[in-house]
């Protein structure tokens, strides 16, 4: 039996053998105690060759039903966007990802110089004078910005919206309970954070207020005030930001939020089933030294020319150990690479057209399907891209149904709130024809 | 390695230097040596009041990091705010502009804890 | 020659991407002017050849797998086979949306779950869930199990996790995460646990230990039932870090040893490529004690069809969705493309290729343990020292010779370590090209030790200022 990766012949492995002074391969494992070893085989399937490998997975995608040929409606933490076909071509590049880590800062510039000016895109997206070189995703990024939080300001307790994506606010339950850190929730009214609820939670041992904006709900949140009422009483602002709706939205930064974070997947990344996506995460100049993550710094060689490393290190788990910021070690530097190459091929009147189209469409979305009658208003708010409706009848009946029509329906929001059961959250980005939208529009009022 | 005759040390390379009831806090010659380039100190607090041993601040260097304990009990009653800027003073000169602290001393019994020039001198050879 | 900056390239009014136009009705004012933007976000304007160059021109000043030998000790580089990245892009697995219906979805979910299956026969555990993102938060995932654990039978006083002081910096940064107490204790000079150091490390607070095996330093830790029973006797629980498991499929399990929960990095062990750093996927099995605490949602398989399980007692998520899927599709690609009895030669290939280099390079470089190592080898630089040549001197001449050099520096408790692991995708003639790089330096540090302190001399840039970069840090772009 050979195997492609293994480049071994029989004779290669004889002339090593002898050349360590052993008889067999096993000889080397002499260390391993004989009665715990495995006495069989692996029981796996394969070995498959590469065009077995290929069927193989063809029959599994088929499967499923992809976007290439349904129409998403889909959004809630996920987003169908146009991608450029650069993205992939720059993807594709072995020198990238076949790479580890920047630690050899000499032959990993080209690597390096790209995670600098990713950093420098996010910076300017959110409007904050910091950015480190990823996240694993937006759950685990708002998560660490509330852990950074209640360490910057030695308070136990996080305000979280609870109009802020579900599985983040499960993922912040899950790490803040074993610190102990108190959570609760802001509750909303019509679709936004309730400020009178936000100000009477917040009190001075608050270390962390959470608004995401858009909110989960799709509606644009006033940001600026919650923002005062935060720092009112000494506590930190963490806006989740949608980064789309960054094109037309004022930067969170200039707002005053003290740290930015979301889900980079927009930006440029497959939806591929929920991952590999990119939590980002940005702060203030007064936070960096306290920032998870890797950072990339400019400095020059000793010849005086330009160069990038990895810096600020001591804050990490390699040095730092047990009195580190973080765990973290692997990020996810390629999702961060295609989000250099997306945001540049946007370009900064591209970018700013994507979320302008993606705003135009979801109204026009909403308009035709209100005013046809085929779904009631739930939330009055203002909103970006998603919205909230009431359809009257059950939402999986309605979404069976638009699935034979090869679209793919809203979210059930009862799954994540029971007090909007009932109600149906739509999503409409850009990438979404007139044609698709009357499609789906129609496809409710078949239903009424 | 220069230490200075006139300084008092710790077994942790921090040096003490007594003038009227105070006592100026640094990390020694060997420490920095040590620690490779300094890229960054936590300027401690004003005011805080600090017991033998308790955490006095925190010196990273760009690949290690290390506390510094204070010697001694006391209060602090002043920091080295240029460190904050200018962290390298702690490599191009530790027993002068690389100071962190002054603490007004408690106890001056705490003074018979640490070790004289020749003592730290012993105490590094022996560690070596 | 510096590359430009992207900001650099370009002027206004360029663009690389042509949006269809917007085919809607256009409205004003749907948001409040408050709301708006004040200026747009200062991004590049540059055509999409300029671009196109641009990253072309970054690849050329990156090193990775594809370019040449990366002995990263720890790391396990080994190749990425392309025919997983082909697969991962196929519509079907790359344009799905994970709150899709579940009928929709039943290929991913089968792919979950067959990947799920496999692990848990390599690790031999009961359960495994592939949400952790990487090895760090499966470390962290793991340890949330156990402590959940003994939180659900009234032990609340079990929050001390002992950790040898070999281990990877994650392993205590994990257990501060989780609001638990690192205890660590010291290993043997050979990297193992001391049985008397563990004996009295041991009590009615351990959660947990935390072992690597083979361990940080490529050495089997032979007593693992001897330490696997003093833990359990004690009432905690064992925790297998798979940095290394690379060495071990199909010869031996990690719940054959006695260990509880057990991560894998796929993109180590798995084949699935590092990214520059990531995304990666850290999964972990368990045995049948920790199954209900693991992270919602479970993936079920009733009567041939998959569905979404969810236990009441679950940690809750750590991910959003499932994890790193695309990486899971590349990991399953290796996977059957290996079968069982491909990934056994795997390990004895990378076993065999690290006792062939340690056994090439113990003449000229002081290689520490005598006898046989795992999958990778630590030799130091004690016998160039008297020249004043360190460990980071001969790994940046290594660049100058066409090599990633291996981990420096690492394991802590060697000092002026070189971590080699080749992987068992790499031939004897490249090994045999990085052993001849590797003695040539050890002549050049006698003969010409100036030569190997000023290297690298043929990268595009020498030796960076990491001290000015990290005093006064420029992290990004200012216009």
């Amino acid at each position: 039996m050979t195997w492609s990766y293994l480049p071994h012949t029989a004779e290669d492995r004889q002339e090593m053998l002898a050349a360590i002074g052993v008889k067999e391969t096993m000889d080397l494992f002499a260390d391993i105690p004989e009665q715990i070893r495995l006495r069989r085989g692996l029981n796996l399937p394969g070995p498959l060759s590469e065009p077995e490998l290929a069927a193989h997975f063809a029959k599994l995608a088929a499967a499923n039903a992809n976007l290439a040929e349904y129409a998403c409606f889909l959004g809630a933490g996920a987003y169908d966007h146009h991608i450029p076909s650069t993205v992939d071509h720059v993807l594709r590049r072995s020198e990238f990802y076949t790479a580890y880590t920047q630690y050899q800062p000499e032959i990993s510039q080209g690597y390096l110089q790209a995670l600098w000016e990713y950093q420098s895109m996010i910076c300017a997206l959110t409007g904050m004078p910091v950015a480190n070189a990823s996240m694993y995703d937006g759950a685990t990024a708002m998560t660490e910005a509330a852990i950074l939080a209640c360490g910057a300001t030695n308070r136990r307790e996080i305000l979280v919206a609870r109009s802020v994506h579900p599985h983040y606010r499960s993922v912040l339950a899950t790490y803040a309970r074993d610190f102990d850190y108190d959570v609760k929730e802001i509750a909303f009214a019509d679709g936004a954070t309730s400020a009178s609820e936000l100000a009477a939670l917040a009190g001075r041992s608050t270390a962390a207020v959470i608004v995401q904006n858009p909110n989960f709900f799709g509606s644009v949140e006033d940001l600026a005030g919650l923002v005062a009422a935060t720092h009112a009483v000494g506590a930190l602002f963490i806006t989740v930001a949608e980064p789309t709706a960054l094109g037309v939205l004022e930067a969170p930064g200039k707002l005053g939020s003290d740290m930015v974070v979301g889900e980079g997947q927009p930006l440029g990344l497959a939806l591929a089933f929920g991952g590999p996506y990119l939590g980002f995460f940005a702060a203030s100049a007064k936070l960096m030294r306290k920032m998870p993550g890797r950072i990339v710094g400019q400095t020059v060689d000793k010849d005086g020319k330009r160069g990038f490393v990895l810096t600020l290190q001591a804050r990490e788990q390699h040095i730092r150990r047990e009195k580190a910021n973080s765990n973290i070690c692997s990020n996810e530097a390629l999702c961060a690479l295609a989000i250099s190459v997306y945001l540049a091929t946007m370009g900064k009147e591209g970018f700013a057209e994507v979320s302008r189209q993606c705003l135009q469409k979801a109204h026009y979305a909403y308009d035709r399907i209100v005013a046809a009658g085929a779904a009631q208003p739930v939330f009055a708010a203002p909103f970006f891209q998603e919205f909230a409706v009431r359809p009257g009848k059950p939402i999986a009946e309605i979404n069976a149904s638009l699935l034979e029509q090869k679209i793919i329906g809203g979210l059930d929001l009862e799954e994540f709130y029971p007090e909007l059961a009932g109600c149906m959250l739509l999503c409409v980005t850009e990438k979404r024809t007139k044609a698709e939208i009357d499609a789906l529009a129609a496809g409710l009022e078949a239903l009424l | 390695m220069k230490i200075p005759a006139e300084l008092l040390y710790s077994k942790d390379h921090e040096w003490v230097k007594v003038e009227d009831g105070r006592a100026v806090v640094g990390i020694t010659d060997f420490a920095q040596d040590q620690l490779g380039d300094v890229v960054f100190v936590e300027v401690p607090e004003a005011g805080a009041e600090l017991g033998v041993g308790d955490g006095l601040t925190t010196i990273e260097s760009v690949k290690a990091v290390s506390d510094v304990y204070s010697p001694l009990g006391g209060k602090i009653a002043q920091v080295n705010e240029e460190l904050g800027d200018a962290p390298q003073l702690i490599n191009e000169d530790p027993y002068g502009k690389g100071w962190i602290a002054v603490l007004e001393i408690a106890d001056a019994a705490e003074l018979k804890g640490l070790l004289t020039a020749e003592e730290y001198k012993k105490f590094l050879s022996e560690e070596a | 020659m510096n590359q430009p900056l992207l900001f650099e390239l370009g002027k206004p009014g360029r663009k690389a991407f042509d949006l269809p136009a917007c085919d809607v009705p256009e409205k004003k004012g749907l948001l409040p002017e408050t709301c708006l933007r004040s200026e747009k976000a200062a991004l590049p304007e540059v055509s999409q050849l300029e671009l196109m160059r641009h990253y072309t021109q970054l690849s050329n000043r990156n090193f990775g797998v594809d370019t040449g030998f990366y002995p990263l000790g720890s790391c396990t580089m080994k190749y990425n086979p392309k025919i997983n990245e082909d697969v991962a892009r196929y519509n079907g697995l790359a344009l799905l949306h994970p709150l899709q219906p579940a009928a929709s979805v039943q290929g991913a979910l089968a792919i979950i779950y067959a990947v799920e299956e496999a692990l848990a026969e390599i690790a031999g555990m009961a359960a495994v869930t592939m949400q952790p993102a990487a090895g760090a938060h499966g470390e962290l995932t793991g340890l949330k199990l156990i402590r959940a654990y003994h939180r659900d039978r009234g032990d609340f006083g079990r929050i001390k996790v002992i950790v040898p002081d070999s281990a990877h910096g994650t392993n205590p940064a994990s257990v501060t995460m989780c609001g638990m107490e690192v205890l660590e204790i010291k290993s043997e000079p050979d990297g193992s646990i001391d049985l008397e150091a563990l004996k009295a490390a041991v009590g009615s607070d351990t959660a947990a230990l935390m072992l690597t095996n083979p361990s940080t330093l490529g050495l089997f830790e032979s007593r693992i039932e001897a330490i696997a029973e003093i833990v359990h006797e004690a009432g905690g629980l064992l925790y297998y870090d798979g940095a290394n498991a690379n060495a071990i499929m199909g010869i031996v399990r990690p719940g054959d040893m006695g260990f509880d929960v057990v991560h894998f990095n796929l993109h180590k062990t798995f084949a699935t490529p590092h990214g520059g750093g990531g995304p990666g996927s850290g999964p972990i099995g368990v045995k049948e004690c920790l199954r209900p605490f693991l992270p919602n949602p479970r993936i079920e398989k009733l009567e041939g069809k998959y569905t979404f399980g969810c236990s009441e007692k679950s940690i809750g998520k750590v991910h959003s969705f499932y994890g790193n899927f695309g990486v899971i599709v590349r990991a399953y690609a290796y996977i059957l493309a290996m079968g069982g009895a491909g990934l056994r030669q795997a390990s004895e290939d990378a076993v065999l290729n690290a006792n062939y280099c340690k056994k090439l390079l113990s003449k000229d470089y002081d290689s520490p343990f005598d006898r046989f190592c795992m999958h990778e080898c630590i030799l130091t630089s004690k016998k160039q020292k008297n020249n004043g040549i360190h460990t980071l001197d001969i790994a940046k001449r290594l660049l100058d010779y066409g090599y990633h050099p291996p981990t420096i520096y690492f394991p802590l408790i060697v000092e002026e370590a070189l971590m080699i692991e080749p992987t068992e995708t790499e031939s004897k003639e490249t090994m045999d090209g990085f052993i001849s790089a590797m003695q040539q330096i050890a002549r050049e540090a006698l003969e010409n030790p100036g030569l190997v302190l000023t290297a690298p001399q043929h990268t595009v840039v020498s030796r960076l200022d990491e001290a000015q970069a990290a005093r006064k840090p420029v992290v990004r772009w200012e216009p």
